[in-house]
C-alpha cells in the first residue's frame, strides 16, 4: 500500500506501474477517465465563470481530488446513498447527474438541481441518491450516519458514503457519531477527503495525531490510509469497506490522501503553501494517470480520445448554455419548499 | 479624525485592549496565520504572538467552551466565529454556560468574554450561511448583545465589550468589513446600552440596527424630497435595548417603523412594537409598522434574495402608511 505523508504525494506510485498489473478493465478506466475529465473541465469552466461574475456566492472547486469520487462511484451500488460537504460539484457528476442542472444551480436558475435555492454548496439529486451538499462543516458526518441507520432499520444492504474534509474531522460531533455508528454497527463508510488543508490551516497545525486514519481507533473502527490520486486504490478501499458494511460489520474510516490544486474557495491567496508543493502533487494527477494507462494498453486510439475530449467540451458548453437560457425562480418560489404543509400560514406583510 | 475600514476599527479595539490588559486574548478559526478569514485580525499574530492570537481547529463548541472556562478563571477571551452561523454549534456554551454562570454560582464566577463575528446575510450563500442572531441571543438573560452599523460605533462598542465583565455577543457583518468611516485618533469608548440618533427628524421614527440601517438612510433622503422628515434611531445595543430613546423619539414624531434584517416572528421589531404600544400608546397616531425579511429561509438565487430582503420601496411604503399617504 502506497502511503504518503500528508504534505507530499506518494513516491512509490511509479508512472503507469499500477496499470500493468491492474485488475481493472478497459471499460472501468475509460469510465474513470471520462468522468474525471468531465469533472475537471466542469470545474475549470466554473472557476472562469465565477471570475466573470456570472454567479455569486462561495465557490469551492474539486480540481485535483477527482479520483476519490471516480473510485467511489465505480465501487458503489445503485441503492447506496451519498452525502458530502460544500465542496460538492464532483460527487453528483460522478454519480451520473446531468451537469446541465448542476451548472443551472450555480447560476441560481429554477432548472437547477436544487431549483436555484441551494447554490454551489447545496447540490442535491435524489434520483441519484445524492443527499447533499452541506454548508456547515461536519453536519454531514452526523446526518450521513443517520442515513446508514435508516438503511439498517429497513433491512436493506445499502451503504451510506459520507465524505468530509480533513478540517471537518475536528468537529466534536464526529466522536459522538463514530461511537454510535460502531456500537450499532451501522452500514456507513466515512471518507476523509484529506487534502491536507482546511482553508489555510494544515492538518499538522490542528492536531498531534496527523494520521487521520487513527481517529476512529478509540472506537476500534476499521480504518485505512488510501492513495487519493489513484482511482484504483480508492475503488478497492471503498469496495472492501462497503462489503464489510453490507455484511453487517459496521463502519469503516478511510483517510484518503489527496490535494486540491486550487485555493480553498475562489478568494484564497494561498500563502500557506508553496508553489512547489502544488506542482509536486500535480505530477500525480489522476486524470493523466488514467490517460497513460489507456494509452499504454492501446485501449483507445488517438481519434477515440479526441472524441472524448469533444464530448466533454460539449457537455460543459451545453451546461453553460442551458444555465444561461434558464429562468430565475419567481418570487413566489420563496414560499415553496419551506414546509411540506402547502398552506402554511406565513407572516406576509408585503 | 481618521478614516478607517470597519475591520480596522475592530482590530484597533482588540489591539488597544490587548496592549492594555495581558489577560485579553483572541482565538478562533484562521485568526492568526491566515490573518483572519475576513482580515479583521490582520497583523495581530505578529504583534502579540501565538500565545495571545490563537488559531483553533474547526471545533466551535470546543473552543467556545475553552474560552468560557478560561473566563471563569480570570482571563478575558475574545472568541471570533468565522460567522455567527457556525456559532450555532457553540450555542450550548454561550447560552447554557456563559450566560448563566454568574447566577448559578450565586455570584462567585463570572464570564468576561466577547463572542464576535460576521452576522446576517452576505449575498448568495444560501440558507445556512445567511442568518441574523440579534433576536436569538437577545432572548437570553445573562448576555449582552451588540450590533454596530459603522466603524466608529464598532470600535467604541467593542472596547466597551472587552472591558465589560459580562458575556457579550458582538454581531458584525461580512458585508460591512470594508465599509469606511471616521474615527478619532485617540482612544474612546461607547457605552453599551445606549442608542444613537443617526438622523434627526420630526415626522416618523425609523428604528433599526446593523447594516440594514443603510436602507433607512437612503429612504430618508428620498422621503425628505417629498417633504417627509425622518428620524433614524440606531439601537446599536440589542440587549439591553435603549427603550427610552425610542419612546422619546416617538413621543415627538408619533409614528414609528422598525426596519430589521431578520425574520418577523419573535423579532426585535415585535419587541419594539410591544414596548411602544405599552409605553407610548397615547402618542401614536398610526400603528407601528415594520419591514423585515420574509418569513422564509434565505435562498440562493438573486431573484429570491431580492424578494426576501427589506428594501427601500417597502420601507418608504411603510413610512407613508404611518402618515396615511401613498
Ligand atoms: C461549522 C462551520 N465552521 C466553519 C465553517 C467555515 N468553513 C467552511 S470550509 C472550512 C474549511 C474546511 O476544510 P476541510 O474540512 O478540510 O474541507 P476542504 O475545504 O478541504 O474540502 C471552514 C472553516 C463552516 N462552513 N462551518
Ligand atoms: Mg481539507
Amino acid at each position: 500500500m502506497a502511503v504518503k505523508t500528508a504534505s507530499s504525494p506518494s513516491k512509490t506510485t511509479k508512472k503507469g506501474s499500477v496499470a500493468s498489473k491492474s485488475k481493472f478493465s478497459k471499460e472501468t478506466y475509460v469510465k474513470w477517465y471520462k468522468d474525471m475529465l468531465l469533472i475537471r473541465k466542469f470545474e475549470d469552466k466554473t472557476g472562469m465563470l465565477y471570475i466573470q461574475q456570472k454567479f455569486g456566492g462561495f465557490c469551492h472547486l474539486y480540481i485535483g481530488q477527482e479520483a476519490i469520487v471516480a473510485g467511489t462511484a465505480s465501487a458503489c451500488r445503485p441503492g447506496d446513498k451519498h452525502m458530502t460537504a460544500y465542496r460538492d460539484h464532483a460527487h453528483p457528476i460522478a454519480l451520473g447527474t446531468d451537469p446541465r442542472i448542476l451548472m443551472a444551480e450555480l447560476y441560481g436558475r429554477v432548472t437547477g438541481c436544487s431549483k436555484g435555492k441551494g447554490g454551489s454548496m447545496h447540490f442535491f439529486d435524489k434520483e441519484k441518491n445524492f443527499m447533499g451538499g452541506h454548508g456547515i462543516v461536519g453536519a454531514q458526518i452526523v446526518m450521513g450516519t443517520g442515513v446508514a441507520f435508516s438503511e439498517k432499520y429497513n433491512g436493506t444492504d445499502n451503504v451510506a458514503f459520507v465524505s468530509m474534509g480533513d478540517g471537518a474531522v475536528r468537529q466534536g460531533a464526529l466522536h459522538e457519531t463514530f461511537n454510535m455508528a460502531m456500537n450499532w454497527k451501522l452500514p456507513v463508510v466515512y471518507i476523509i477527503e484529506n487534502n491536507n488543508y482546511a482553508m489555510g490551516t494544515s492538518v499538522e497545525r490542528t492536531t498531534n495525531v496527523t494520521d487521520l486514519s487513527k481517529i476512529g481507533l478509540s472506537y476500534e473502527m476499521p480504518s485505512k490510509i488510501v492513495d487519493g490520486m489513484r482511482p484504483e486504490a480508492v475503488h478497492e478501499a471503498i469496495e472492501e469497506a462497503a462489503d464489510r458494511a453490507r455484511r453487517g460489520e459496521g463502519p469503516t474510516l478511510l483517510d484518503i490522501r489527496t490535494y486540491r490544486y486550487k485555493g480553498h474557495s475562489m478568494s484564497d491567496p494561498q500563502k500557506y503553501r508553496s508553489k512547489d508543493e502544488v506542482a509536486e502533487w500535480m505530477t500525480q494527477d489522476p486524470i493523466e494517470h488514467c490517460l497513460r494507462v489507456i494509452q499504454e494498453n492501446k485501449w483507445l486510439t488517438e481519434a477515440e480520445l479526441k472524441e472524448i475530449d469533444a464530448w466533454v467540451k460539449k457537455e460543459v458548453e451545453e451546461s453553460v448554455e442551458f444555465a444561461e437560457n434558464s429562468p430565475y425562480p419567481e418570487a413566489h418560489e420563496l414560499y415553496e419548499d419551506v414546509y411540506m404543509q402547502t398552506d402554511y400560514p406565513y407572516i406576509k406583510e408585503y | 479624525m481618521k478614516t478607517v475600514q470597519f475591520r480596522e476599527a475592530l482590530r484597533e479595539a482588540m489591539s488597544e485592549e490587548m496592549r492594555r490588559d495581558e489577560s485579553v486574548f483572541l482565538m478562533g478559526e484562521e485568526v492568526a496565520e491566515y490573518n483572519g478569514a475576513y482580515k479583521v485580525s490582520q497583523g495581530m499574530l505578529d504583534e502579540f504572538g501565538e500565545k495571545r492570537v490563537i488559531d483553533t481547529p474547526i471545533a466551535e463548541l470546543g473552543f467556545a467552551g475553552i474560552a468560557v472556562g478560561a473566563s471563569m478563571n480570570g482571563l478575558r477571551p475574545i472568541v471570533e466565529f468565522m460567522t455567527w452561523n457556525f456559532a450555532i454549534l457553540a450555542a450550548d456554551q454561550i447560552i447554557n454556560s456563559a450566560a448563566k454562570m454568574l447566577q448559578m454560582s450565586g455570584g462567585q464566577y463570572h464570564c468576561p468574554i466577547v463572542f464576535r463575528g460576521g452576522n446576517g446575510t452576505a449575498g448568495q450563500l444560501g440558507a445556512t450561511h445567511s442568518q441574523s442572531f440579534e433576536a436569538f441571543y437577545a432572548h437570553v438573560p445573562g448576555l449582552k448583545v451588540i450590533t454596530p452599523s459603522n466603524p466608529y460605533d464598532a470600535k467604541g462598542l467593542l472596547k466597551a465589550a472587552i472591558r465589560d465583565n459580562d458575556p457579550v455577543v458582538f454581531l458584525e457583518s461580512e458585508k460591512m468589513y470594508g465599509d469606511k468611516g471616521e474615527i478619532p485618533e485617540g482612544e474612546y469608548i461607547i457605552p453599551i446600552g445606549v442608542a444613537d440618533i443617526k438622523r434627526k427628524g420630526t415626522d416618523v421614527t425609523i428604528v433599526s440596527f446593523g447594516k440594514i440601517i443603510k436602507v433607512a438612510y437612503e429612504a430618508a433622503e428620498l422621503l425628505e424630497k417629498e417633504g417627509i422628515s425622518v428620524e433614524i434611531i440606531d439601537l446599536r445595543t440589542i440587549r439591553p435595548i435603549d427603550y427610552a430613546c425610542v419612546v422619546e423619539s416617538v413621543k415627538k414624531t408619533n409614528r414609528c417603523v422598525v426596519l430589521e434584517e431578520s425574520w418577523p416572528l419573535a423579532s426585535i421589531s415585535s419587541e419594539i412594537s410591544y414596548h411602544l404600544q405599552r409605553y407610548a400608546f397615547d402618542y401614536l397616531d398610526a400603528p407601528v409598522m415594520r419591514v423585515t425579511q420574509t418569513d422564509t429561509p434565505f435562498a440562493f438565487s438573486p431573484t429570491l434574495i431580492d424578494e426576501a430582503l427589506p428594501n427601500i420601496e417597502r420601507l418608504i411604503k411603510a413610512v407613508k402608511s404611518t402618515l396615511y399617504r401613498n
